[in-house]
């Protein structure tokens, strides 16, 4: 199996509410910790035909593959600073983000 | 192809023509405006004739054949595209009483910019008439009674109604 | 009720000081809500597509960004009523997180509606003759205009009756509600420009021809973005009579020819630069002879009927110069500072006009809480007639202050961190939402205001230097205005990191110029510096009343170069 050049995970928009989620092992979650992290290129696009099916079911919208890097924590973190932004919330109003569990409701 | 009316689905008349078909000897046929002169040429004189014709074509092009057109298809490549909408004005300022059709890609919410701009029917494609059905096309046909707009077709325009309270 | 009158016995309490909804305005608004609700129903459902319900949820001004969707409110050339500032605030609370950005096209933007919730959001505004019509998608957008409009003592026409009567004519246009791109339109009314009418795709001055007729100098093509253009002048005069149909011919030609095979030469500042401003003037007079003016005739009654709306209120009769305000700014310097910074004079004898700055050093530029825009409604009506204005520099006016009521009003304005005495000065900074909020941008902006505005926070040397305009925009698309500011600040990615160009010499008022590049792009913590080093250079070179756009026109780039640079700090490379 082809390594991917980065591990990645799967990211979308819930369509209702619009918070950012990362596709998990049974569905959307919020929280890095929680999300599949592709390491070669077949698990790779195995998440995208999940995204791609959760379109069609209109539960979300824009899902693409981000690079991360797996942490200290085995967390994932996404590579790029806008992936990064996406799971922080905006940096000028830190008290604004809530619990990552409580951004899915 | 599907076919709306009125809001309404219904059967087409009007054959589409391909590139490639021989013209038919009766029936109604919508030609490419690519054989538009070969058309005239062998058809009979009072054999129903349409024409589909680009959204860039120049009205100029048709505006002789207007006695002779019973139809003009105007394509709409997506429904983000609205050149359709300026061409049909057009074509309805230069005279043209024929039926006007739209075709291609427009979904339910573009049924009043239509009917609006001088456009008689709109054809859809397949998958958009699958997901579109025709309680939407209905629904959206109704969504408003009055815009601001003068000069334009299809429903009263909001001067109108301030004209005739203010009587 | 005559064509003319409005309906005053519906609110006998209140002046009638802008535009009010007849019958058919409030069944247009509610018919948009209730389409709009069968809109969403139908995405939820799957019966629209992603792609097709983008557009339609764009005309309703809902985008979605990169932590939620976010919702654009209409303000029609930048008019509140106390009212309409209060639904806001209860919007805010009920369906956001308690606050709201205002933009650089006078509107208002929330960042955290839920897509089930918008219709209700649209219900909650329709109910105060409000909406979120054609704030995006490739239409026509919010007709903005200048916030001293009716007020302002260089005015001469009102531009707000020919702004209402535009957003009118544009609203649900059933040709050109599928354009190549958007298409934004501004009119000015006064001799100076404070709505940027040369950086809009359509701007409109009023003007008079020799026989002291109203008419429009139209400028078409000018636009920002990836390729910022001043627009050109098409005709010196339109007569009143002809507007609409001029600009039905200019629209004409603009979606029947404006570029739609790449979304970054789409405008129609582009058509008019490829084929020519002399060739746009021959395709638009050509279509404009070929209008149908019957079915189409202009309307005196209504025009006239939608200018009464702006009929000033009703001043009182007061002295030019109010003692009590001149004893309050001897014995309060604070309160002094602020009157020669935010407040204008007004055309009507003993008033004035106050811009409520909402750059608090270090805050968020253009966020309001509810709180605050609850106390400017408050204060709205005991000290102004119950109106306001959003600028394009995303600050609020109460444009009817008696002078007597100056100091009242500021001591309330202090208490909610709503008095920084700014008003177009180095802390007055433009800034879009960037990284922290857009899917568009590249960088953060906001950051880079809270640290500018922080190093120049110190009140005097902000008036010492004067009259700045520092804008900043988090990519490409220029929504801070970037390229307009005397200074301006462009966030770009370089090498994975935010990396940030600064322009100088931009101008928006009718002296119209692009900001230069001055140089490569810095750190996010490089930029005070510079600007610093930008500012020292300013302050060593100038000549009386020069203000830093007269000195860099008189200067030039390489001078300004050459005080980017620290002492013996290289620059850095891009």
């Amino acid at each position: 199996m082809a390594a991917t050049k980065h591990p990645q995970i799967l990211f979308a928009s819930m369509l209702r509410g619009g918070q950012t989620v990362l596709l998990g092992e049974a569905g959307w979650v919020g929280d890095p910790r929680e999300a599949v992290v592709a390491h070669d290129v077949e698990a790779a696009a195995a998440l995208e035909r999940r995204g791609k099916e959760e379109v069609a079911r209109n539960n979300v919208v824009d899902v693409y593959l981000a690079d991360v890097e797996i942490g200290a924590d085995g967390a994932p973190a996404p590579l790029h600073y806008r992936e990064k932004r996406r799971l922080a919330g905006p940096s000028v109003r830190p008290d604004l983000w809530a619990r990552r569990e409580e951004r899915l409701r | 192809m599907a076919l709306i009316s009125n809001g309404a689905f219904v059967e087409d008349g009007w054959r589409r023509l391909s590139d490639e078909e021989d013209l038919p000897k009766g029936g109604k046929c919508i030609v490419p405006q690519a054989r538009l002169a070969e058309a005239l040429k062998v058809l009979p004189s009072d054999a129903p004739l349409g024409v589909r014709v680009e959204n860039t074509a120049d009205p100029a092009g048709l505006v002789p054949h207007f006695a002779r057109l019973e139809l003009i298809s105007i394509a709409f490549p997506a429904f983000s595209d609205g050149r359709g909408f300026s061409l049909g004005r057009l074509l309805r300022r230069a005279g043209f009483t024929g039926e006007l059709r739209a075709s291609g890609r427009l979904i339910a919410d573009q049924i009043l910019h239509a009917l609006r701009c001088g456009f008689d029917t709109i054809e859809v494609s397949g998958d958009i008439a699958s997901r579109q059905d025709q309680a939407q096309w209905t629904k959206a046909l109704s969504a408003f009674g009055a815009f601001y707009q003068q000069g334009y077709g299809g429903r009263t325009h909001i001067l109108e109604q301030r004209r005739k309270a203010a009587r | 009720m005559t064509a003319h009158e409005p309906n005053l016995a519906a609110r006998s309490n209140e002046p009638i000081i802008s535009y009010r909804y007849d019958e058919h305005d409030r069944a247009f608004v509610r018919a948009r809500v209730a389409e709009f609700r069968e809109q969403v129903r139908r995405r939820l459902e799957g019966a629209l597509t992603e792609d097709e319900f983008r557009p339609l949820r764009l005309m309703n001004g809902l985008y979605l960004q990169l932590h939620a969707y976010m919702l654009r409110v209409a303000i029609p050339y930048g008019g509140l009523t106390a009212k309409q500032m209060r639904r806001l605030a209860e919007i805010a609370d009920r369906f956001d997180k308690g606050y709201g950005h205002f933009t650089t096209r006078q509107n208002l933007q929330y960042n955290w509606p839920k897509l089930e919730d918008v219709p209700d959001i649209l219900e909650a505004l329709a109910e105060v003759e409000m909406h979120a019509i054609q704030t995006s998608g490739n239409c026509i957008r919010n007709v903005t205009s200048d916030q001293f409009a009716g007020v302002a003592v260089d005015e001469i026409e009102d531009p707000r009756p020919t702004a209402e009567f535009l957003r009118q004519w544009s609203s649900l246009h059933p040709e050109f509600s599928f354009l190549p791109r958007k298409f934004k339109i501004a009119v000015t009314g006064a001799r100076e420009d404070r709505a940027a009418i040369s950086f809009h795709d359509i701007g409109l001055r009023i003007v008079e021809d020799a026989n002291g007729a109203r008419g429009y100098e139209v400028h078409v093509g000018g636009g920002l973005g990836r390729t910022p253009m001043v627009g050109k002048v098409v005709r010196d005069f339109v007569a009143r009579a002809d507007l609409l149909a001029y600009l039905e011919a200019i629209l004409r030609v603009y979606n029947r020819f404006g570029r739609r095979d790449n979304k970054f030469k789409a405008r129609i500042k582009i058509l008019v630069h490829e084929i020519g401003v002399d060739e746009m003037k021959r395709l638009v007079e050509e279509e404009f002879a070929a209008i149908d003016r019957g079915p189409f005739a202009f309307d005196a009654d209504e025009f006239a009927r939608i200018a009464a709306f702006f009929a000033p209120p009703p001043y009182e009769t007061l002295p030019g110069r109010s003692e009590a305000l001149e004893t309050k700014k001897r014995e309060n310097r604070d309160f002094a500072v602020f009157v020669s910074t935010n407040v204008a004079p007004h055309k009507a004898s003993g008033y004035a006009i106050v811009t409520v700055s909402l750059k608090p050093i270090g805050g968020i530029p253009g966020d309001a809480s509810s709180a605050q825009m609850r106390l400017l409604a408050d204060v709205s009506e005991r000290f102004g007639f119950g109106e306001l204005r959003v600028t394009h520099t995303q600050n609020i006016v109460l444009p009817h202050v008696k002078q007597d009521d100056l100091f009242a009003l500021w001591r309330e304005l202090s208490a909610a961190d709503l008095a920084t005495s700014n008003a177009g000065l180095i802390t007055d900074i433009i800034c879009c939402p960037g990284l922290d909020y857009c899917a568009l941008a590249t960088a953060r902006s906001i950051p880079v205001a809270q640290a500018i505005s922080r190093r120049f926070q110190d009140p005097e040397r902000q008036r010492l230097i004067g009259e700045l305009g520092v804008k900043i925009s988090g990519c490409i698309n220029a929504c801070g205005h970037h390229h307009i500011g005397a200074i301006g600040i462009l966030g770009l990615e370089k090498k994975g990191q935010e990396s940030y160009q600064i322009t100088l010499g931009g101008d928006p008022t009718f002296s119209a110029s692009i900001g230069e590049l001055l140089g490569p792009g810095v750190t996010a913590q490089e930029v005070p510096g510079v600007i610093e080093n930008l500012i020292e250079f300013y302050l060593s070179q100038r000549r009386e009343g020069e203000r830093f756009i007269d000195l860099w026109r008189r200067l030039g780039h390489a001078r300004f170069k050459e005080a980017w640079r620290r002492e013996g700090e290289d620059g850095v490379d891009i």
